[in-house]
This record gives C-alpha cells, structure tokens and sequence, in this order.
C-alpha cells in the first residue's frame, strides 16, 4: 500500500481503495451473503419479518429433495449441460488446433474475424435463429422433405433436443477461444519433432497437445457448463413443458411463486453446482485458479 | 516444404462446415425478413416485403426499449470504467498472498452465471429499500463489467514502463500530472477498448436484467418476449439490423486491436534496435 502511495500519491491511492471496496463490497461479496442468508429463512409477510417465526431453517432446500418434478429438472439440467459441453469440446477441438497450429497467420486471423462475429451476437437472437429453421413449418422440415428424407414433418421444438442444439450453437464459441489461447503458445517444433519421431496423429494429440492446450480446455469446459445450467433464454425459447430448465423454476419462485427465499435456495444450489464442476475441472485438468482466471 | 496431408485437407473441408453451421441460421433469419409470410420463416416464400421493417419502427414498446437499452449502456460505461481502472491500479500495488486474494474475488463475478448475479442484486437492494428497475439492472451489470474492464485495462499495464513515472516525479511533475500526462496516455487504447466492450455486454445481456428489471423493459427484453408472444418478422428486422450493426463494430474492433498491436510491435522493435546501436557505439 506504502508503494502505491509513493508511486501514485494520496489522492489517487485512495480513489482506488474507494472505488474497489464500493464494487467489491457493495456490488459482489454482500448482495451473495443477502441472497444465501434469504435462502435460509422461511417465506414470511411483511409483517412477520424480525418476529418469532423469522429463524434460520433448511427447509427451502429439503423442498428440492421433496418435489419429485423440480428434483428431475435439476439432474436434467446438470446432464443436458455436461452434454453441451462434452459437444462443444468434440466439435471445437479440431477448430481450435487448426486456428493455432494448421492455418498460416494471415489465415488464421481472416478466420478469427469470422468467428468473432457470431460470438458478438446477442444470445437471444442466436437461439431465435434456431426457432425459425426448427418450427414445424420451417426450412429444415421443407428441406428434408424436398428431398425424401422425411415424409411428414418433425416436431422439433418438444423436448430436449432443440434446447441442446440451441445450447451447443449459442455457447460453442466460449469453447473455440479458450482452447484456441491455450494451443497458440504451443512451439510447432515440439509437433514436428514427435511426428518425426513417428508418433501417430492420435498420440500426438494426447501426448502433446492436450497436456500443453489443458487450461484451455479447463477454462472452455467452465465457461460452458455454467453458461449452459445458467441459461434462461435457450430453453424458454427453444423448449416446451416437458423439457424445463432449472432455471425456470428459480424464475418462477421468484415472480410467479413470489417465494424470494425458496428461489435464493435454488439459486444458490445452481451457483454450488458451478463452484462444484469448477473445482473438478481443476482436479482432472490440474490447473490453478489463475490460469482459469485470465 | 509444407506438405499437405490427406488429414489437413479434412480438416479443412470440416472447418468450411463448421463456419457454414455458423452463418447459415443467422442468414435464414436476416432473409425471413423479407418474407411477407406473417409468421417469420423462408419456406414458402410468399413474396418479397419490406413492410416488416415499417411495422418495427412502428412499434412503440420497441423504442422504448432500445432507450432503456441505451441507456443503462451508457450508465454501465461510465460507472464501470473508471472503477474498473481503479480496481486495476490498485492491484499492481500488491503482492503475494493478498494480490491473489483480491485478484480471485475480483474476477469472481465473470465465473458467477448471470441469473445468480441478478438474484444476489435484487435480493440484497430489496433489503435496503430499493426496488427492481433499470438502476438495479445497470448496477446488476456492472459488478461484471467492472471486472472485464478491470482485466482489459491490467493486461495493458503489465507491460508499462514504470520508469517513465519516476522519471516524471524526478521531474518535479505532480502525482495527478503523471497519471494525466503519462499513464491516462499510456492506457487510452485499452479504456477505449474496455468502454465498448462494456457498453456491448451491457446491451446484450439478458440473464441478469431479467432478474432486475421490475416492470422496465430493455430491448434484449423485448426480442425475448416478442419471441414468445406476438411473433412477426419484424422481430426477423430488428435482428437483422443488429445483426448488420454488430458486424461494423466487430469488424472496427478488430481492426483497432490489431492496429494497436502492430504499432506495440514496431516501438519494441525501434527501442530493440535502439539499445543495440548503442551497445555497438559503446
């Protein structure tokens, strides 16, 4: 703190301490403790608040074990994101390796610029692409009967499939550029050399590659997962009443069920099940909190 | 020299359908634009319109939307740059143990989903009496966005000559005229860089406003609940000149990045050749 206050004088170091203590307290750590403490305590009226039936109580979160509906829609949304994921990672492997190690420069940044452009769109609008080409009377059913592959047409648009795919294509990017990252670093020499050696393709990739590409990997691995449980609008857009998101239920708690602590409760076991698959990411991959972090 | 395998020409054939799988569905939106067909699709085409662009602007719950939308993009960007900028400053004055500390919490809301950040917001500011609307919406974001600015703006300072500083404080130059003259000069680039990109998220986010929002609608918003209620291609228009919008400003950033970068380049590459002349004259 002395040195920052040499290097840049009172004025100014106290700026700083201000206006991150503002951010950090008031922004980030307190409005977390408001919203686990809310999901410890009973759903009162105005009026019972501060009295005798206000205590600490862990009934909003038995009610997940309880209700057998709200229950399946939590382990849906936990395999439907490992999914998207796992997806993500198979399709954006090759992509990534091409980008940093295959494609010359001037290429490989012509092919940056490209991607980068669908990953600026709002995700709203890329889900909303995925509504026009998947409706019943939409150019993939027209398309697929055109040609005979179909005879009548799919209904898409009723359970997990659509979400799925509309999940892969909004987040699939948060894959590509991490890995991509990861891998530029990566000395060609070190590909050559075990090519020369004669190692196969395949055990390049798995002897070379990935352990160099890892917190990549870990990083595009976190981000979709946790953009995938999180989303609201994929499956509100893309699914139906039998394919539910667990965050639909939290939105209901909130505005329909207007039970605050209950959805805090939810909220909160969503933001554990992130915290969780970010911490088993670092164990398999065995990376450090910076590296993910960058 | 550089032979091509079997392998790589798949790769590349794999590559071209991936950039297709990524293009083909925004194209088959931004074309249902001009389909007259009152539901948004291309098959069948019905006929070539651009009424829908008529009735968009016609559509009053969608400029205020794009207001509100404005809006709390230009309340984002002021709030979370200059904090951010602090934030950033501050950490380069730690070390060890507490910079990892301060580092790990600070970044802690980019690895937090949007709804939860919207929840803990909406929950904590109930508490003390404020209600739900756009302010809570744009201080929802922006304990995110600070940390994006945060981030951008630390990665250009690493690479700062703190000598310049001391040589200015040699000088006899005040604090507060250093950071003007010599700091603020140095970071431009990235707190550009840093404002768009927060004003970019801001506009676009959708998980955390929809928690915060109360009654007030913001445009991403709007697009969500027209998508779900009262479909027209005129929300096919509106994504069509985002989408048209998005492009220009991804393509100028990007090309302000990279002109950025060329010129970092060329002035370690001067300096380099300058310390090496020297090092021969002596």
């Amino acid at each position: 703190m002395k040195d920052l206050v040499k290097r840049y004088g009172l004025m100014l170091t106290s700026y700083m301490v201000v206006a991150s203590l503002v951010w950090i307290v008031l922004l980030v750590i307190l409005p977390y403790f408001m919203m686990v403490n809310y999901s410890f305590r009973p759903n009162l009226v105005a009026a019972d608040i501060g009295g005798p039936l206000d205590h600490y109580t862990i009934d909003n979160y038995i009610t997940l074990f309880q209700n057998q509906v709200h229950f399946h829609v939590f382990l849906n949304t936990i395999w439907g994101g490992a999914l998207v994921t796992f997806i993500c990672l198979c399709v954006c492997y090759p992509i990534a390796y091409h980008l940093a190690k295959v494609a010359t420069p001037q290429r490989a940044a012509f092919l940056l610029l490209l991607l980068v452009i669908p990953f600026w769109i709002n995700e709203i609008l890329r889900t909303f692409a995925w509504f026009i080409i998947l409706a019943y009377q939409g150019p993939l059913n027209a398309f697929l009967k055109f040609f005979h592959i179909i005879d009548k047409p799919i209904r898409y648009l009723s359970g997990n499939g659509a979400v799925m795919v509309g999940m892969v294509y909004a987040f699939i990017l948060f894959m590509v550029f991490p890995i991509y990252n990861a891998m530029e670093s990566l000395d060609k020499n070190q590909v050559e050399a075990a090519r020369d050696l004669g190692a196969p393709t395949w055990r390049i990739h798995w002897r070379v590659v990935i352990p160099h590409a890892k917190p990549g990997i870990a990083v595009g691995c976190i981000m979709t997962f946790m953009l995938a449980v999180s989303s609201y609008a994929v499956p509100s857009i893309l699914g139906s009443t039998n394919s539910r998101w667990f965050t639909e239920i939290i939105y209901q708690w909130f505005f329909e069920g207007q039970n605050w602590p209950q959805g805090s409760a939810y909220a909160f076991i969503l933001l554990l099940l992130c915290i969780i698959f970010i911490l088993v990411m670092m164990r398999v991959f065995k990376v450090g909190l910076t590296d993910i972090a960058k | 020299m550089h032979r091509r395998s079997g392998s790589e020409i798949l790769l590349n054939i794999y590559l071209w359908v991936f950039l297709f799988y990524l293009f083909l569905p925004l194209i088959v939106m931004g074309a249902a634009t001009f389909n007259s067909s009152r539901f948004p699709t291309v098959t069948p085409w019905l006929g070539t319109t651009l009424k829908w662009f008529g009735e968009l602007a016609a559509d009053d719950r969608m400029w205020d939307g794009l207001i509100s939308s404005l809006g709390v993009g230009i309340a984002v960007v002021v709030i979370s740059v200059p904090v951010g900028l602090g934030a950033a400053l501050l950490l380069t004055g730690l070390k060890g143990k507490s910079r990892t500390f301060v580092y790990g919490v600070m970044v802690s809301p980019l690895l937090t989903p949007g709804v939860i950040i919207g929840i803990s917001t909406l929950v904590f500011w109930d508490r003390l009496g404020v209600g739900p609307g756009l302010h809570l919406a744009t201080l929802g974001q922006c304990s995110f966005i600070i940390a994006y600015v945060m981030l951008m703006v630390l990665a250009r300072l690493q690479r700062f000559d703190a000598t310049l500083e001391e040589a200015g404080l040699d000088l006899g130059a005040s604090h507060a005229q250093v950071f003007r003259r010599v700091l603020l000069p140095y970071l431009k680039p990235s707190l550009i860089a840093a404002a768009v990109l927060a004003f970019f998220q801001s506009f676009e986010n959708y998980n955390t406003t929809l928690f915060t929002r109360g009654l007030d609608t913001t445009l991403t918003v709007y697009i969500a609940s027209k998508v779900r209620t009262g479909l027209t291609p005129a929300v096919n228009a509106l994504a069509l000149i985002l989408i048209s919008i998005t492009i220009l400003g991804a393509i100028g950033y990007e090309i302000l990045r990279r002109r950025e970068q060329a010129r970092d380049l060329a002035a370690k590459r001067r300096a380099a050749e300058t310390e090496r002349r020297e090092t021969q004259l002596a």
